[in-house]
């Protein structure tokens, strides 16, 4: 069953990362990765340092590493175009092996290569210390429009439950000897597709009912609100301290 | 005779593309009764039930609860008066874990810190589900969740519960033990149901709807002994239960 995509993201642990409060875990993965999208395009050393600054956090939060590893996979389309700009790159020639490729498209590829994983690393450190219902109160605490606040409190709360009902609709549809091999089946997939938005839409009348009759008003209310001391925040920002401090340099330099 | 706790009176509804649901229904509950709603597919019991709290506004007649009556300005406390528990508790139960989610009621209400705290812990107390209050709702068992959002309605201190079949999708076993929570609960019970041994053995009294009017407003073992009746209105007990 599809029991939650954000489910599988989180992993339980009591590591100084895991502790710290949510909103001030975000602040600081944002800021870090703006800085390290700031620094210059031949700035490799600095890169590089942030780059083992984003896996010593991911180190301290002391998750398992094949599981963050597996989820470095999204910055897979990242790598693909790294790998191929070289070859694509226009400005002047250099050799590397057996090819000839662009000196900029190098420099750009690992550029592109080293902020893509520092930015991944950071992402997926926060993610898997950070529970779907903390993030929903983050982005509440941190003003976020409440309307996307909701969207995504109700996504984290039903993709499951869509996900189990496609499933179960996808059994339904075996189960009558269905097969989907060519062209000819995409209609009777679209229609399945119709109806699951039907449902869900169905759905989202029925918990809007139930919401109202809890004396819903528009607004979700805030029963357990975040808070963070100043300490939460020096050490939720020193990541992002540590990239200030590499821009000035790159900079200054 | 005290004021009913719910009070319909000449009740008619007709949704907007015509379909005329409810003709003048009249229905009055007591403190502490648990007065079971049967009726055919289609009788109209969903549409009764969502103007109780003001969901749907009555075309005709009225309805008070504990003698104020369900209007706009008092939708708040109304909503407060009557706990609906819907039918699909994956409708009923939207937030991240038990804990907010029977928070939600009672938050709405303006509670906060220690008051809603004790509301939350004394609603899951009241379904034994306390011990699971940190668990996101998918992770419970089906009997689970529909105790849950019992919890939730419970958690808004209600006058009066409605249940919109709660004995629905639950195996023998969460069934039984749903209606022995149901018996501890101190608290006024509107039933909606087919399951007819069910609200005999919980309610009684039984309101049979049918086509939008009441057909029958008796004590239930008199009208599961009517035959007649119960073949009028499409009802019907179980195999083996009747002769």
């Amino acid at each position: 069953m599809g029991a939650g995509l954000g489910i599988h993201l989180h992993v339980e642990g009591e590591s100084v990362v895991h502790k710290l409060p949510a909103h001030a875990k975000l602040v600081g993965l944002v800021t870090f990765v703006l800085l390290v999208v700031a620094l210059p395009r031949d700035a490799h050393s600095a890169r590089a340092a942030l780059l083992l600054v984003a896996g010593a956090v991911v180190v301290s939060t002391r998750v398992p590493l094949r599981h963050v590893v597996s989820r470095l996979v999204v910055e897979v389309p990242f790598v693909v175009f790294a790998l191929v700009l070289p070859f694509v790159a226009t400005g002047p020639a250099m050799r590397l092996g057996p090819f000839t490729v662009s000196r900029d498209g190098v420099e750009a590829s690992i550029a592109l290569l080293l902020t893509a994983t520092t930015s991944v690393l950071m992402a997926v450190a926060f993610a898997t210390t950070t529970s779907s219902r903390d993030l929903v109160r983050a982005l509440q605490h941190l003003r976020l429009p409440d309307r996307l606040v909701q969207i995504l409190a109700f996504m984290v709360r039903y993709l499951g439950v869509v996900g189990s009902q496609a499933q179960r609709m996808k059994v339904a549809r075996d189960s009558r000897a269905f097969r989907a091999r060519s062209l000819g089946s995409w209609p009777v997939i679209a229609s399945s597709a119709g109806a699951l938005f039907i449902r869900s839409y169905e759905r989202g009348e029925r918990v809007h009912l139930a919401m109202m009759s809890r004396g819903y008003t528009g607004r979700m209310p805030v029963t357990d609100p975040l808070s963070a001391t100043g300490r939460d925040w020096a050490v939720a920002h020193v990541p992002a301290v540590l990239a200030l401090a590499a821009l000035t340099a790159v900079y200054a330099a | 005779m005290s004021t009913a706790v719910l009070d319909v009176r000449g009740l008619a509804f007709a949704y907007p593309d015509g379909h005329q649901a409810l003709f003048g229904v009249d229905l009055h509950v007591h403190r502490g009764e648990r007065v079971a709603l049967l009726g055919p597919n289609g009788a109209g019991k969903t549409t009764l039930v969502l103007h109780l709290n003001g969901i749907l506004e009555a075309g005709a007649g009225a309805v008070a609860i504990s003698g104020l009556p369900v209007t706009r300005e008092n939708h708040l406390e109304i909503r407060r008066r009557v706990g609906i528990v819907f039918q699909d508790p994956d409708d009923q139960l939207f937030m991240p874990t038990v804990r907010d989610d029977v928070a939600f009621g009672p938050a709405n209400l303006g509670l906060r810190g220690d008051d809603l705290n004790t509301r939350v812990e004394a609603a899951l107390s009241a379904v034994g589900m306390q011990d699971l209050a940190d668990r996101a709702p998918h992770h419970l068992s089906f009997g689970q969740r529909r105790r849950v959002a019992i919890a939730t309605v419970l958690a808004m201190e209600p006058e009066i519960l409605v249940l919109d079949e709660p004995s629905s999708n639950l195996d023998p076993a969460s069934r039984r033990e749903l209606g022995e929570l149901i018996e501890t609960l101190d608290v006024t019970v509107l039933m909606v149901t087919h399951d007819l041994p069910f609200a005999l053995q919980l309610c009684e009294r039984a309101v049979v709807l049918s086509g939008g009017i009441v057909a029958a407003d008796r004590p239930t073992r008199d009208v599961l002994e009517d035959a007649e009746l119960l073949r009028t209105h499409r009802l019907e007990l179980p195999w083996g239960f009747t002769g």
